[in-house]
């Protein structure tokens, strides 16, 4: 009777104890969801249904592992179901160029004074709509990766077991996918001019 | 080794990438380094990319609202 008393005493204090361990991360995990999903109101109701979904299979989370990328993976399982629910249009082949592309279309429309630019100074030619629409318009295989590893800080290690796939797939989705995104912002940035 | 001698800046340009996520080998960051030592042209672009990439984490981060905060906040599994 009293073993089962502190074994049930235990199991709550290490329950509320990870729920609280899941909430302090909710703002770093909704940064990411934010991204992963189409839109705001989409990434809201993932990052609810992930912690909904964990907090009731929070046993099997093993505690000392990365609480974060657990999380995530939750989250991208269910986004990915949903995603090939509303999958919007059929998708194009997506455009790419090479990685000096962005650049030289930045640099070309610049002031004009023919002097050194500055890198920082160019990139902020970018606005922060052009630039989430312009990641909103890169395909879901390529904007996972790139999402988990240029705004979640995740390693290549941790975006390959989030999604399942094979860590040089990361690799070639996370390359192309920049390439991609940057043709998008170059897209952008070239209607904005005309 | 041959495409470095026909177009070293492209060469140097597949190698941007993985420089900046430091996984070329010891070598390949050598030589990467090595032109862009001399290279201006392409250090800019490097020097962009860099920019760029922490421009875009800063630029695209939404706080998450409080309202979310407060319903995720009630999702807890009550004690009994």
């Amino acid at each position: 009777m009293a073993e089962d008393a502190t074994r049930i005493a235990t199991e709550a204090r290490d329950r509320v104890r990870f729920e609280e361990e899941a909430l302090a991360l909710a703002d770093q995990v909704f940064r990411v969801a934010r991204h992963l999903a189409g839109s705001r109101e989409d990434a809201e109701e993932l990052v609810q249904e992930t912690y909904a979904r964990a907090f009731r299979s929070w046993r099997s989370y093993t505690p000392g592992t990365n609480l974060r990328a657990w999380l995530l993976r939750i989250l991208t399982n269910l986004n990915i179901d949903r995603g090939r629910r509303n999958q919007r249009a059929p998708q194009m082949q997506p455009l790419e160029a090479n990685d000096y592309y962005l650049y030289d279309k930045l640099a070309a429309g610049g002031d004009g004074s023919g002097g050194p630019a500055d890198e920082e100074r160019v990139v902020e030619r970018l606005s922060q709509d052009d630039i989430v629409a312009a990641l909103s318009a890169v395909p879901h295989d390529f904007r996972d990766v790139v999402v988990l590893v240029d705004i979640g800080d995740f390693s290549y290690q941790d975006a390959a077991q989030i999604l399942d796939i094979p860590i040089g797939t990361v690799m070639s989705r996370l390359h192309r996918g920049r390439r991609i995104l940057k043709r998008e912002l170059a897209d952008t940035v070239l209607e904005d001019v005309t | 080794m041959k495409d470095a001698e026909k177009d070293p800046c492209a060469h140097c340009e597949e190698m941007m990438q993985p420089y900046l996520d430091h996984i070329l080998t010891e070598d390949e960051r050598v030589e990467a380094e090595a032109h862009l030592d001399e290279c201006d042209w392409c250090r800019r672009r490097f020097r962009f990319e860099e920019s760029l990439r922490v421009y875009v984490k800063q630029v695209v981060a939404e706080p998450m609202p409080d309202e979310l905060k407060a319903k995720l906040a009630a999702l807890r599994i009550p004690l009994n």
